[in-house]
């Protein structure tokens, strides 16, 4: 997974994606986690930041990290890369 | 370190210049008690889901409402259309306040009897009066509205068995420029079919014709609709009046006001643009006191209002079961109600707030509730902060026939509370359980045994 290089990400959690013109806003653990991904963390590096950060439990960091970075995939902010 | 709450990600596509059809920030601000009891301790102590009904917002709406309508007119009378929400609690919070009770079964007659309420202050409306209810309405001096002429020979009938001499009233349907007509209840003022009724009472001179019903359809927005009405029932007494010389005691204009809830498609909010008791009362009031009556024959005004006067005291308590992303990339939520027990979802775009504290950053979603069908959205497009399984929610506005009208499918109908003056919850409806319903049925003795 991998944050588009054009995205622009502001300190506010307002996302640009110059491409398709769109805009977005994301929350700020939404944020942290966009960050994480343009600085290419892996999904563990991030499950352990997030555990130790916030009250929540792995199985909730997992389901909603995946439905996360699908809407950042349907969005075009972020791309499948293997 | 201490850890913070925990929220789930989320990414919004911002829309730039469309009008926002998601609602408004005050919209998912969050409720966290009602009338000062807190919506955690009452999940906790009645269970989710749970209807809550503030007894205060009752009987200040109510008030407001008897306000706009006394200072209008010298003579008022509400009588609570039972209908509408028929929990004894509920009922007894408006007896109290005065008022009479508007039914429409024998079912609903003999709940106001045992409300406590005498027989010559229900009014009784509706197609569907049994023999046994007419006999019980006639001893007890009841206000029988008539519906249509087989009803109205029944009652000549009776009379002559009883030798009692009903007081009734005849509903009147007429055109008053909204449409669809109500003209299945009651009799047509424009084709001349309540004149012939109002004719004929009188001149069999079996019963005492004391009043004029009109209802003239419900969630009405116009209120001029209602200026016409009374016109309309106005002239029916006038003309009773010069051809009888008899005076009718009563004008009765039913229900039919607006509540403060957002009709589905509506781009606006219900609140922000509904009528007012006042812009009722002003056109209804006006209406009588322009027309023929001299000063001692003014009519007493009876109203039986329902949604209006109980919609916004009713609050829905639920819990979050689930979040999913649909295939075409909405998220959906589903909660532990459907619209087995809201119905009204079906027709308001219900406001939802959740009821513990969020950030402001928020997703669009759309509301189903628990049934295993496809019918049972709750709302189609909402917008609210990221709720997870076991969250809180307040749905708002609720009280008006959701509690007479919810069906008993998949899973019991739920507690209903009533929160008192003094920020009290009292139990008022237990929720129905296993034993309960099973306490209704009856299996044949050959069928209680199988091997499988
Ligand atoms: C005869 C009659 N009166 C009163 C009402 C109450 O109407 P509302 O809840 O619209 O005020 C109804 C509702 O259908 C009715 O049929």
């Amino acid at each position: 997974m991998k944050i588009k290089k054009n995205v622009a990400i502001s300190e506010s959690g307002f996302i640009f994606n110059p491409t398709s013109g769109d805009s977005f806003s994301t929350n700020p653990i939404g944020l942290e986690i966009i960050r994480m991904l343009k600085d290419e963390k892996s999904k563990d590096e991030i499950r352990k930041y997030i555990l130790s950060k916030y009250m929540t439990d792995d199985s909730t960091f997992e389901k909603d990290y995946y439905d996360f970075v699908m809407m950042l995939q349907t969005n075009q902010v972020a791309e499948e890369i293997e | 370190m201490e850890k913070i709450r925990y929220e789930r990600p989320v990414i919004k596509k911002l829309n730039t210049g469309v009008m926002n059809k998601y609602g408004t920030r005050t919209e998912y601000a969050p409720v966290t008690n009602i009338d000062g009891a807190k919506v955690k301790d009452l999940i906790g102590e009645f269970g989710s889901p749970l209807f809550v009904m503030s007894e205060q917002t009752i009987r200040k709406t109510y008030k407001d409402a008897v306000r706009a309508f006394t200072t209008r007119y010298p003579k008022v009378q509400f009588a609570w259309s039972y209908k509408t929400h028929y929990n004894n609690a509920i009922c007894s919070v408006f007896h109290q306040e005065g008022s009479w009770s508007e039914v429409v079964s024998g079912f609903e007659y003999n709940k106001a009897l045992l409300n406590g309420v005498p027989g010559n202050k229900i009014i009784f409306n509706g197609p569907d009066k049994t023999d046994e209810d007419l006999i019980l309405a006639i001893n007890n001096e009841s206000m029988i509205h008539i519906d249509h002429l087989d009803e109205l020979y029944r009652i000549i009938e009776l009379t002559d068995e009883l030798k009692k001499r009903p007081k009734v009233a005849i509903r009147v349907n007429m055109d008053t420029g909204v449409y669809p007509m109500w003209d299945r209840f009651g009799f047509n003022y424009e084709s001349g079919q309540a004149w012939d009724a109002i004719n004929k009472i009188i001149l069999t001179d079996k019963m005492d014709l004391i009043g004029l019903h009109t209802h003239i359809g419900t969630f009405m927005l116009t209120p001029s609709a209602y200026a016409l009405a009374a016109t309309k029932l106005s002239d029916l007494a006038f003309h009773i009046k010069s051809k009888f010389g008899k005076n009718i005691t009563y004008i009765d204009m039913g229900g039919g006001f607006a509540s403060r809830n957002t009709l589905k498609g509506s781009y606006l909010m219900g609140a922000d643009t509904v009528p007012t008791f006042d812009d009722y009362a002003e056109a209804i009031c006006s209406a009588l006191l322009n027309s023929e009556y001299s000063k001692e024959d003014l009519p007493l005004l009876i109203l039986e209002s329902g949604r209006s006067l109980v919609d916004e005291a009713g609050f829905l308590l639920g819990t979050v079961l689930a979040n999913k992303r649909l295939s075409d990339g909405r998220k959906a939520t589903i909660m532990d109600f459907g619209v087995n027990i809201l119905f009204t979802s079906f027709w308001y775009e219900h406001k939802i707030s959740p009821a513990q504290e969020f950030s402001h950053y928020t997703e669009d979603s759309v509301i189903y509730g628990p049934l295993c069908m496809n019918i049972d959205v709750i709302r189609e497009n909402i917008t609210l902060p990221p709720m997870k399984k076991g969250d809180n929610v307040v749905v708002h506005t609720v009280g008006a026939y959701n509690m007479t009208q919810w069906m008993q499918f998949i899973a019991m109908r739920p507690n209903i509370v009533m929160i008192d003056m003094d920020g009290k919850p009292h139990l008022i409806r237990k929720k129905e359980t296993l034993e309960y319903m099973n306490s209704l049925e009856i299996t044949p003795e050959y069928l209680k045994s199988f091997k499988l």
